[in-house]
C-alpha cells in the first residue's frame, strides 16, 4: 500500500493510515538498524540531496545515515557553501540542483512554507526537515514512534509538549500528527511563547507546569532558546528555570511515572533537569535511534512509491 | 470631434439622478442631454443599451513604480491598467525613487501622465508627508501643493512619532490636504507576515495583529481632533479600525478612510495556499474583519473603495512566503470585487457604489466634482454591471500580474471611459 501524497511536507491533514505504514515500516528498518550489516539496497541508483538552509547537524546527520543505510546516493548541500547569500533564489537553487537529475530533496528551511514553495517549483520529491515555526514532520514521527514503541499505542494517551510553542516546528507537527492517531494534546509554557488561537486545534493549554505534569502521561519539551529575551518573550532563563522547568522534584509530586522526551539539543538544568534527562523513563536516546529508522522509512516509502 | 452615446443610463449620486438619455459629447464637452438626439456629421455613436454612466471613477491609491521600479510598472502601463478597470484618475503614492518629497519630482510625474495615450488618465501625486518617508522631518508639504500634490502620506511606511505626526497634522491644516496614514505600528507588527489568527497559528507564520492598525488609528483620530486636520486611514482591514472610525466620524467630518477590494474578498484562510499574492500589508483578515468592513461601507463609515495597486514582478513574488514582497495589483479587478461582493449581495446599491468610486475621493482630495450636465467637460466611466467575466492575469495591462484572483467570475466591468477629449474602450 503506497502513501497518498507524493512528498512529506507536513502532518497536517495525512490520514491515520500513512502514519500508521510509516510507523511500521520504520519497525523493520530498527530491526535492520541492530543488524551487523545496517545496510540495504533499496534506493541504490537514487541520488538525494540535503539541502539545508539552516544548520542542523543533528537532523542532517540522521537523514545522511537513512540515505546511506538506503544506498542512495547522497549529495549535501548547506547555506554556507552555497551561491544564495549572492541574492540567488531559493528556485534558482533548487532549479540547478533538480538539473542534476536528483530524485528526491531533503530540505530544511528558516520560512514557514517553503517546502510546500519547492514542491510547486521543482519535481523531485520533497521531504521537509523542518520549516520555519510550520512542520517538521520526521521529528514527529520518530516521537510517536518511540511513544508507540514505549506504551505500545498511541491513542488515548495525554501528551503535553512544553516551552516555546511559537517559535516551534515540532510542536505544531507533533500536535497534527499524534491527534490524527488518537493521543489527547496539551501544551504548556509562558503565554508569551504559546501562540494565540491554538486551543481552537483542540488542545488543552497550561500556564502551569506542575497542573501540566499532572495531566501529562507524556511530556514532551522542548528546547528554550536565550535569544527570545530579545523581544521580551521571557524575562531571563533563571525564571524560565524556576516556573517552567522540567525537574526530578516536580515529577516526583505526580505520584506517576511519566515518560520524557525532548527533540535536542537540550539545554540542561534549564528547560530539563540533567538527572531527568539520563532517567530511566527518558526516551532521549531512543529518540535519536529511531530518527533513523523514521527517516529510512519515509525515504523507502515516498522512494519506491510509484 | 463628436461622440454621441445612446440610451446610457446617467447616474450621478450627489444630484440624486438616474434616467436613461443620449449624449453628445464635442471635443471633451458635453453639449447635450437629451433623448433621441440625432445629429450631422457625428464622429462616433455608441450605443450602450442602458449601461451605466457614471462620474469618473478614481482610484486614491495606487502605487504606479515610476521613477525608480519601472520594471514592476510605469507611469504609461500603470495608466493602461487604470483605463481599462474603469478609472479615469490615480493618485499615485509617493514610495519611488527618488520619493516624491519635493516638487520636481511631482512636475515631473504629471507632465510625463499627460503624454500617455493623450493624458486621458488625470494622475495625481500624493507627496511624502516627511523627507524620504522616513517619520523625522516634514517634506516642503506648500511646495509640493504647488506643484500639484492633492494629499500627504509616507505609505508603505507609518508616520510613527507621535509629535511628528502631530506636527504634520498642524501644517497641513494651512493648506487644506489631506493626511493619508498607513497606520501599522511596527513595534506590534515587526516580522509579521500575515494576520494574527487561528490561520498563521496553524501554519507557524510570524503574526501581524490587528490591533498594529487600530492603535495607530486610535491614536491618530485624537492627534486630527486636537489638531483640527483633516485625516485619512489608509487600507484599513480591521473591524476595530471600523469601530474607531465610526465613532470619531460622530465628532468630525474630516475623518475618513478607505477600503480595498481585496480586504472584503478574502480572509487569511486564503493564505494556506502559501500562495504569495496573499501576502499583502494590512494583511488579509478574518471573517468578522471582512463582516465589519462591509458593514462599515454600508453606513458610510468607510468613504472610499481604493485599490492599494502594488505591483511586484513575476521573480519577486516567486519565493518563499516569508521572503516575498507584501501587496498585490488592484486596478484591474477593482470594479468587478466591488460589483459582485458589495452590490450583488446587497451591502451596496450602485448609488453608494459611484459614491465610494468617485464622489467621496474626489470630495476627501478637494478636487472639482464631477457633473454630468450640459456644458461640462466629460469625465466619465461607463459600466456594464451585469457583464459576467472570469479574471485572466495574462490580459493585465499592469505590468505586473501579481493577484490573487485569476480565475475568479466577477460580475461588473468598465465598458469604456472617457476623459480630457478622449475616450478608451476596455475590450
Ligand atoms: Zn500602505
Amino acid at each position: 500500500m503506497p502513501l497518498l501524497s507524493r512528498h512529506l511536507l507536513g502532518l497536517e491533514g495525512v490520514p491515520k493510515d500513512d502514519i500508521q505504514l510509516i510507523l511500521d515500516t520504520a519497525t523493520s528498518f530498527r530491526e535492520v538498524l541492530e543488524r551487523p550489516i545496517k545496510k540495504v539496497p533499496t534506493l541504490q541508483g537514487k541520488t538525494i540531496v540535503n539541502l539545508f538552509f539552516e544548520s542542523s547537524t543533528r537532523t542532517r546527520i540522521s537523514f545522511e545515515l537513512a540515505e546511506r543505510r538506503l544506498s542512495a546516493d547522497v549529495v549535501n548541500f548547506s547555506a554556507d557553501m552555497s551561491s544564495l547569500k549572492k541574492g540567488e533564489t531559493l528556485k534558482d537553487t533548487a532549479r540547478n540542483i533538480e538539473a542534476m537529475k536528483i530524485d528526491m530533496v531533503v530540505m530544511r528551511h528558516a520560512a514557514s512554507g517553503a517546502a510546500v514553495f519547492l514542491s510547486k517549483v521543482i519535481n523531485a520529491i520533497i521531504i521537509n526537515a523542518g520549516d520555519g515555526a510550520h512542520e517538521h514532520p520526521t521529528q514527529a514521527l520518530l516521537d510517536m514512534y518511540s511513544i508507540r514503541e514505549k506504551h505500545g499505542t498511541i491513542q488515548g494517551l495525554k501528551v503535553c509538549i512544553v516551552g516555546d510553542i511559537s517559535h516551534s516546528r515540532v510542536a505544531l507537527s507533533n500536535i497534527y500528527g499524534l491527534k490524527t492517531m488518537g493521543a489527547r494534546i496539551a501544551v504548556c509554557g509562558p503565554k508569551t511563547l504559546i501562540p494565540r488561537f491554538i486551543e481552537q486545534i483542540g488542545i488543552e493549554i497550561f500556564n502551569n507546569i506542575d497542573d501540566a505534569i499532572k495531566w501529562s502521561d507524556i511530556l514532551n519539551v522542548l528546547r528554550i532558546q536565550l535569544e527570545r529575551q530579545d523581544r521580551a518573550f521571557f524575562p531571563s532563563l533563571m525564571e524560565y528555570r524556576k516556573y517552567f522547568a522540567v525537574t526530578r522534584e516536580r515529577l516526583d509530586k505526580a505520584d506517576k511515572v511519566i515518560t520524557i522526551m525532548h527533540p535536542g539539543p537540550i539545554n540542561r538544568d534549564v528547560e530539563l533537569s540533567a538527572d531527568v534527562a539520563d532517567s530511566a523513563h527518558s526516551l532521549i536516546l531512543q529518540q535519536v535511534l529511531n530518527g533513523v529508522a523514521i527517516r529510512m522509512a519515509v525515504l523507502y516509502l515516498l522512494g519506491t512509491r510509484s | 470631434m463628436k461622440l454621441l452615446l445612446k440610451n446610457g443610463r446617467i447616474i450621478e449620486p450627489s444630484q440624486k439622478k438616474d434616467f436613461v438619455s443620449d449624449i453628445l459629447i464635442v471635443n471633451g464637452i458635453i453639449e447635450k442631454i437629451g433623448s433621441n438626439i440625432s445629429e450631422e456629421k457625428i464622429d462616433q455613436t455608441i450605443e450602450l443599451n442602458g449601461k451605466i454612466v457614471a462620474p469618473g471613477f478614481i482610484d486614491m491609491h495606487v502605487h504606479l513604480r515610476e521613477p525608480g521600479f519601472e520594471y514592476k510598472e510605469t507611469i504609461e502601463s500603470g495608466c493602461s491598467a487604470a483605463a481599462t478597470g474603469g478609472f479615469t484618475a490615480v493618485c499615485c503614492m509617493p514610495n519611488t525613487n527618488p520619493p516624491i518629497d519635493e516638487a520636481s519630482v511631482v512636475n515631473w510625474i504629471v507632465e510625463r501622465s499627460k503624454h500617455v495615450d493623450g493624458g486621458i488618465i488625470d494622475v495625481y501625486p500624493i507627496a511624502a508627508i516627511t523627507k524620504n518617508r522616513e517619520g523625522k522631518e516634514l517634506s516642503p508639504m506648500m511646495e509640493l501643493v504647488d506643484a500639484g500634490a492633492v494629499g500627504f502620506s509616507d505609505d508603505g511606511a507609518c508616520v510613527e512619532n507621535a509629535e511628528v505626526m502631530r506636527r504634520a497634522m498642524e501644517y497641513s491644516t494651512m493648506i487644506k490636504k489631506p493626511i493619508i496614514q498607513h497606520p501599522e505600528d511596527i513595534s506590534l507588527s515587526k516580522g509579521g507576515v500575515m494576520n494574527e489568527g487561528f490561520v498563521s497559528t496553524s501554519l507557524g507564520m510570524q503574526p501581524i495583529p490587528s490591533i498594529a492598525e487600530s492603535i495607530i488609528i486610535a491614536r491618530d483620530v485624537q492627534l486630527a481632533e486636537y489638531t483640527q486636520a483633516q485625516y485619512h486611514a489608509a487600507h484599513v482591514s480591521s473591524g476595530k479600525s471600523v469601530e474607531i472610525i465610526r465613532t470619531a466620524k460622530k465628532k468630525s467630518k474630516q475623518v475618513t478612510c478607505e477600503v480595498t477590494p481585496h480586504h472584503f474578498t478574502l480572509t487569511d484562510e486564503d493564505v494556506r495556499s502559501f500562495d504569495t499574492n496573499t501576502k499583502m500589508n494590512p494583511p488579509l483578515r478574518n471573517q468578522d474583519d471582512v463582516e465589519a468592513l462591509k458593514e462599515g461601507l454600508k453606513d458610510g463609515t468607510i468613504d472610499v473603495i481604493a485599490t492599494d495597486h502594488a505591483p511586484h514582478s513575476f521573480d519577486e513574488k516567486q519565493v518563499e512566503f516569508m521572503v516575498a514582497p507584501f501587496g498585490i495589483v488592484g486596478l484591474e479587478t477593482a470594479i468587478g470585487l466591488a460589483y459582485t461582493e458589495l452590490v450583488k449581495t446587497g451591502y451596496l446599491d450602485i448609488y453608494q457604489l459611484i459614491e465610494k468610486y468617485s464622489v467621496n475621493p474626489r470630495r476627501i482630495l478637494h478636487l472639482l466634482p464631477i457633473s454630468i450636465i450640459e456644458g461640462e467637460k466629460a469625465n466619465l466611466t461607463i459600466l456594464d454591471p451585469d457583464f459576467e467575466w472570469v479574471v485572466d492575469i495574462q490580459k493585465f495591462k499592469s505590468k505586473s500580474k501579481n493577484s490573487p484572483f485569476h480565475g475568479h467570475k466577477l460580475f461588473g466591468k468598465a465598458f469604456a471611459i472617457i476623459n480630457n477629449g478622449r475616450i478608451h474602450f476596455v475590450d
